[in-house]
């Protein structure tokens, strides 16, 4: 039977992950202007334990995956702040991959360490620096080299790639997408300077030249007949479309109280009706994803692999667009006002730029 | 727990309504739609019958006679989506001339008290099929009803009703009160003074001398689907066909207008799920003929490697799928006796724009063929417009959304 009301489980996570959530609102304006999120702030996230959450008690978690109850917590942390929510969820970009499509010997190197420890900027390479970036036909190539492999490529907008222990870096080989574990300080990988872009200022995110990188047989994920693709890629878009939908309803709260307060003509902006309507085609737009995307989470979560793939490919674009006219919308609601940084919608519209343009940034 | 697992009711159900949709609707959607007027008694009688031997699990009839004996998760708003949406996409103008449910039997469901629905709901579940339609608009009054003209004097020797006015866009009208012994449910006013805190709705069974239909309407599309105008001359009704209980109402408080209200809580969210199968035909339509054509869609790759066209069906698809959401989770609500004022608004705004948007384009895509009568995408064009018009037009479903959104009275955001 259908049902969208969250289980009390649910209730809890989302409750316990708005209240995170708020101190990473606090601190987006200084970190977005200073380009710095305070560690300690993103080790606090870590403790609530959402990676934990989703991998099994054999390798050093304390739960099982719920893509569904992943979704609720993304859209509470990117509520609070993208930049954040990514820089926290970061090493899920490398153990989640990892748990479901890894080898038992690559799960046992890595996971006990990633989940028993302290936050550590594990990450994945996935973005490539392209206009038509297709995950399913990536630029960056991998070939068989003797028992190895070998990486050629560029990727782009790496999160914490400088500092990473161990990042998965996606490339093509016999025309699939295969994700290889590249541990620091591999040879034939350069780490470029760090990227200025239009938002997202707090990520530190890198550009990566992959010139002859030569990797054993072991790295790549699954073992010798690696891992399909698809699944994890449908993850991804779910994860990313939660977050987009999070970021959408931060605008759109923030927007609604400020036309409730702001007076115009003797009256509330929000009394106009060209605010209400905007208002209204916001809130109704949001949840339309929201809901999108909640199948494709559900879907996941079943098994429905397939339906899984075509409904998150539905929500991410969806949510793409969604975004960008929400985020547009609030800045455009303060007025002159929501051009000025001290509001956050300047940022969250910046931010809603990227949703288009950054899909997989994260994982679920 | 959220969950997007269809139930086997759900299943069945579909599958009943797609064989009626393809085998009794589809055939003739050209012919009643030319022949405006028509009446579809083939599939009125074939429906009645349908219904009638189904028992609980009917079409569109609202569940028993309102005593709740149900045991475990109700679903039978989710049950009328799932086949309004199916037979909408079937053709969404024989669908209004479905008989047993109707507005007025929504009306009845909702606002009525137990005994009211006792003795009405079976006027239209009888041996012979029969209408029942609901009458609010009027000449000066369409979404803003504090201007009902039509009034209701209490005639209090005889304990009766006098209903007195003029009614126009009745959906059904004619087969509730001309064609069958059905009745309509008339919105009128019991002091003008109190503006919507007045607003009754009445019981009118067919028969009645006092009712007669006027006008019957020519249409842009829901041709099949009759519309008239009724005029009401010291038409006599029992003091019991006021709908509600009569102890609430009669201290003239406003709880007399919100129980109709209640009505569009639950029938929005239906009208969305109707033209949602109006878009699901069109889109489903217009991927054949491309693919007939010798256009392959692909989908799944970023929009930099689509063509126009490819983007456009992509999100045609994500429009309905969400749309459809949005529908599902306020029916939903309706089975859970949740408060769903924004949630109906927002399906049925968001619906009545996406059939609107997806029949446009199915047209436009496919060029001198969109436009031909020999296929139904034109029809469907003409059909899906009344979506973002009747029960509530799109701005007036914003507007109720927002106030919710706000927290807003009528009177904060007119």
């Amino acid at each position: 039977m259908y049902s969208f009301s969250p289980n009390p489980e649910q209730e809890k996570l989302i409750e316990v992950t708005r209240r995170y959530a708020q101190e990473l609102r606090a601190a987006a304006h200084a970190a977005d202007e200073s380009g710095d999120l305070p560690r300690p702030l993103i080790e606090k996230g870590w403790d609530l334990g959402l990676l934990q959450t989703s991998v099994s008690e054999d390798y050093g978690g304390f739960g099982e995956r719920s893509v569904v109850s992943s979704a609720l917590a993304l859209e509470e942390l990117a509520w609070g702040d993208l930049s954040g929510a990514l820089a926290l969820l970061a090493p899920s970009l490398f153990a989640l991959p990892m748990a479901l499509a890894g080898s038992e010997e690559q799960k046992q190197a890595y996971l006990p360490g990633i989940l028993g420890g302290a936050w550590q900027p594990f990450t994945a390479a996935f973005l490539e620096p392209v206009y038509d970036f297709d995950p399913l036909a990536m630029s960056a190539k991998a070939i068989k080299k003797g028992d190895g492999y070998m990486l050629q490529g560029a990727k782009t907008c790496v999160p914490f790639a400088a500092d990473a222990p161990a990042m998965l870096v996606y490339a093509e080989l016999d025309a699939q997408t295969q994700a290889f574990i590249v541990k620091a300080g591999q040879a034939g990988v350069t780490i470029g300077e760090r990227q200025k872009t239009l938002g997202l200022n707090a990520l530190p995110m890198y550009e990566l030249q992959l010139d002859q990188v030569e990797l054993d047989a072991g790295a790549r994920l699954g073992g010798p007949d690696g891992h399909a693709f698809v699944p994890l890629l449908a993850a991804m878009r779910t994860g990313w479309a939660a977050l987009g939908v999070g970021l959408a309803r931060a605008a759109f709260e923030y927007s609604r109280d400020y036309a409730k307060e702001r007076e115009v003509f003797g009256s509330k902006v929000a009394q106009k009706q060209s605010i209400a309507f905007m208002l209204a085609e916001i809130a109704t737009e949001i949840e339309a994803i929201r809901l999108l995307n909640w199948e494709a989470a559900w879907q996941l979560d079943q098994g429905l692999a397939e339906d899984a793939a075509n409904s998150a490919y539905l929500a991410n674009s969806g949510m793409a667009d969604m975004a960008m006219m929400v985020t547009d919308r609030a800045v455009q609601i303060l007025g002159g006002h929501g051009y000025i940084r001290e509001h956050p919608v300047e940022l969250w519209m910046r931010n809603g730029r990227g949703m288009a343009n950054l899909s997989s940034l994260a994982m679920i | 727990m959220i969950s997007f697992g269809k139930s086997e009711k759900v299943q069945q159900m579909q599958y009943v309504t797609q064989t009626v949709a393809e085998n009794m609707m589809r055939p003739v959607s050209r012919h009643m739609d030319e022949q405006e007027g028509e009446i579809p008694w083939d599939y009125i009688n074939f429906m009645h019958q349908a219904q009638a031997s189904m028992g609980e699990t009917r079409f569109l009839a609202t569940e028993g006679d309102g005593e709740d004996e149900q045991k475990g998760p109700r679903e039978s708003y989710q049950l009328m989506a799932h086949s309004i949406e199916m037979l909408s996409w079937g053709d969404a103008a024989i669908y209004l001339c479905t008989p047993r449910g109707g507005l007025g039997a929504a009306a009845v469901q909702a606002a009525g008290t137990r005994e009211q629905k006792k003795k009405f709901l079976p006027m239209v579940m009888g041996k012979a099929p029969a209408f029942s339609a609901m009458a609010i608009t009027e000449a000066g009054a369409g979404s803003d009803n504090s201007a009902i003209q039509c009034r209701a004097v209490l005639d209090e020797a005889n304990h009766e009703w006098v209903l007195n006015g003029e009614k126009i866009f009745v959906t059904a009208g004619h087969k509730a009160l001309v064609d069958t012994a059905g009745f309509v449910v008339i919105w009128a006013t019991i002091d003008p003074s109190l503006g919507r805190a007045g607003i009754r709705s009445f019981v009118v069974e067919a028969g009645n001398p006092g009712i007669k239909v006027a006008k019957k309407e020519k249409k842009l599309g829901i041709r099949a689907s009759d519309t008239v105008s009724l005029v009401l001359s010291d038409c006599r009704v029992p003091y019991a066909n006021m709908l509600g209980d009569p102890k609430a109402l009669e201290d003239k408080g406003r709880e007399g207008f919100k129980g109709a209200m209640q009505t569009f809580n639950v029938t929005r969210p239906l009208v969305a799920a109707s033209a949602l199968g109006v878009a699901r035909a069109a889109l489903e339509e217009v991927k054949r003929l491309l693919v007939e054509g010798g256009l392959a869609p692909r989908s799944g790759l970023p929009r930099q490697k689509l063509t126009n066209v490819e983007r456009e069906l992509i999100d045609m698809e994500r429009m309905l799928r969400s749309s459809w959401l949005l529908t599902l989770k306020a029916v939903w609500m309706s089975d859970n006796g949740m408060p769903n004022a924004q949630e109906a608004a927002m399906s049925k705004l968001h619906a009545g724009e996406v059939v609107t948007r997806i029949t446009q384009k199915a047209v436009e895509l496919l060029g001198p063929l969109g436009y031909s009568r020999v296929f139904l995408l034109e029809k469907w064009f003409r059909d899906a417009k009344i979506n973002d018009i009747f029960e509530g037009t799109g701005q007036i479903n914003r507007l109720i959304a927002a106030r919710q959104l706000l927290g807003y009275s009528g009177k904060e955001l007119r």
